[in-house]
């Protein structure tokens, strides 16, 4: 059962007031709100059990062990991976992007990693909508290697560019990187057409499901991709941990990024041999206290149902989109219709600055984000310096929307 | 909901975004300087004149947020036929102005040669938006040591 109004008590941010006024979340794109839950499980985790992971013999250390791995499975579930070996923890999405980045550039000198290996010959392919940790990697793993790097471009309504993908990717491509949903448009990309096209050439398929695991039923097997990253903090979870997924046989191959405690199988000063996944990509003491409170934030969106939270959001972003309509001077970047489109709104308000924008509302207890949104080539794209962006959770009601609209008419009447 | 009297955006500051002064490119001209605040993208790109120790003429374009822009306009009122040393001791206070977070420890004096400035205080308990503020008094001053240097060359 889904009832908004349940789930907003469960989330304590949520009660408090912003400049004397009750606080409107919509900036859930940037970083989800915590229901007590996850508060309380990380909180337990260090009251009662906590120790270090995979090492101590103790009683304390097996609890903290079975409960940041039980965190692997519960993530194994929720993305249907067919092994819990495929689920790596780290920092956040941008550290699991360049795990893989410098792993594929490792490649280079070890031993049997021919398959990862980059050249002046190949290239790496991702879109114009990417977040800058979907583009960096890329463009510095190029460098490094030499292969070219390409993107493909998007249209005035901000959706991919089909017809440049034939010439795009190509037989030498050997990685086609991309975002499920994209921060900055909200626009939702054909993943599993994308990875099939990327499979068809022999390259490797790579999805930045930042936004998308919020929001959308994940399915890595139906998708028929290689790697898919997401980060803990935008599902609601803990700051701090993240998730790389990749297939198990490439990871079994796949060179090491850091070196260090947990990720060996033997150390010696001669060399070394490494452990199989997913420790060997898990150097150092891991997450330990937000692997569970990243377990309960998706134990929490799973009861909810994740088909209920896309049929709540999406029924939010067509209210949105609608009442949007109504506001004089503003444009929409990105999809103006609900197909095919996440739960994040850009727009810009003619003649007034989105810093200006987002401002004022926060002095009318709204919060948005303003800026570029860590995709400044989407801002190139459509010639604009920022946008405001407006984006909802499964705590967001359409009383929030009306608010929103309401502010952005005081606005205007301000710079009027 | 914040009352106009705390709101960041005071009358001042909204009347100088709306009706900018020195707003316009100095022909003649001993310095110009470009600076740009990388957190709302503003930019203002500022020409000085400077004559016996004296900004004769001062002008500026630019783009981005109002307090970006309606500081530097307040700016250039402030400075524009003021000597060069009263010139960088206003820019001395408001950027103090601007650091205070909110709890300002400026003389009575000071604050009263702040003049309209002042309309930024509140802006100072953001520090994302500090730098907008500051962006043209540092283009000034920047421009002013840079006319001033040449003409001792």
């Amino acid at each position: 059962m889904f009832d908004v109004e349940v789930i907003r008590k469960d989330f304590p941010i949520l009660s408090r007031e912003v400049h004397g006024v009750p606080l409107v979340y919509l900036d859930s794109a940037n970083s989800a709100q915590k229901p007590q839950v996850v508060i309380d499980a990380e909180s337990d985790l260090y009251a009662h059990h906590y120790s270090n992971v995979a090492r101590a013999v103790h009683t304390l250390g097996s609890e903290a062990t079975t409960a940041y791995e039980g965190a692997r499975d519960t993530v194994a579930r929720f993305i249907n991976a067919p092994r819990r070996e495929e689920v790596i923890f780290t920092k956040n999405i941008t550290e699991a992007l360049n795990l893989l980045a410098y792993s594929f550039s490792n490649a280079t000198t070890f031993p049997g990693a021919d398959q990862f290996r980059l050249g002046p010959n190949d290239n790496i392919v991702v879109t114009e909508m990417e977040h800058h940790s979907n583009i960096v990697p890329w463009q510095l793993l190029a460098q490094r290697t030499g292969a070219e790097f390409r993107f493909i471009p998007i249209d005035d309504e901000g959706r991919l560019d089909e017809s440049a993908l034939d010439t795009l990717i190509d037989t030498n491509t050997k990685l086609v990187s991309f975002v499920y949903q994209s921060n900055a448009l909200g626009t939702i990309n054909p993943v599993a057409e994308l990875a099939a096209r990327a499979r068809a050439v022999g390259a490797l398929s790579i999805v930045d499901a930042a936004q998308a695991a919020p929001h959308l039923p994940l399915d890595v097997q139906a998708l028929g991709v290689d790697f898919l990253a997401f980060t803990g903090h935008k599902v609601y979870g803990p700051t701090g941990i993240g998730v790389l997924w990749g297939r198990y046989d490439l990871l079994a191959a796949l060179p090491p990024f850091l070196g260090g405690g947990e990720m060996i199988e033997t150390v010696s000063m001669q060399g070394s041999t490494y452990a199989e996944p997913p420790h060997r990509f898990e150097a150092g003491t891991p997450m330990i206290a937000q692997a569970p409170a990243l377990a309960a934030a998706i134990d929490y969106l799973t009861a909810l149902g994740m088909d209920n939270v896309r049929a709540h959001e999406g029924a939010i972003t067509g209210y949105a989109l609608e009442r949007l309509a109504t506001v004089p001077g503003l444009r929409i970047i990105g999809p103006s219709t609900n197909h095919d489109r996440g739960a994040a709104i850009s727009f810009t308000l003619e003649g007034i600055h989105p810093h200006d924008v987002a401002q004022l509302l926060d002095e009318r207890g709204i919060a948005v984000r303003a800026g570029h949104h860590c995709a400044r080539p989407v801002c190139l794209r459509y010639g604009i310096p920022a946008t405001t962006r407006a984006s909802f959770g499964i705590y967001t009601t359409n009383a929030e929307i009306d608010a929103l609209v309401e502010g952005l008419s005081a606005v205007q009447a301000m710079f009027g | 909901m914040t009352t106009s009297q705390d709101s960041m955006y005071q009358a001042i500051i909204l009347d100088h975004y709306k009706h900018p002064q020195h707003r316009g490119e100095l022909a003649d001209f001993d310095a110009e300087v470009h600076h740009v605040n990388p957190t709302c993208g503003d930019e203002v790109t500022l020409r000085v004149r400077v004559t016996d120790g004296e900004i004769a003429e001062l002008g500026w374009v630019g783009e981005g947020c109002s307090i970006s822009q309606a500081s530097t306009s307040v700016m250039s009122d402030l400075v524009t036929g003021s000597t060069v040393s009263n010139a960088l001791g206003l820019q001395e206070k408001f950027l103090e102005l601007m650091q205070s977070q909110g709890n300002v420890a400026l003389s009575e004096q000071d604050l009263e040669s702040l003049d309209d400035a002042i309309a930024f205080e509140g802006v100072s308990k953001y520090p994302a938006r500090v730098k907008c503020a500051l962006l043209g008094w540092m283009a000034m001053k920047s421009a002013v040591a840079s006319a001033t240097s040449k003409s001792e060359a």
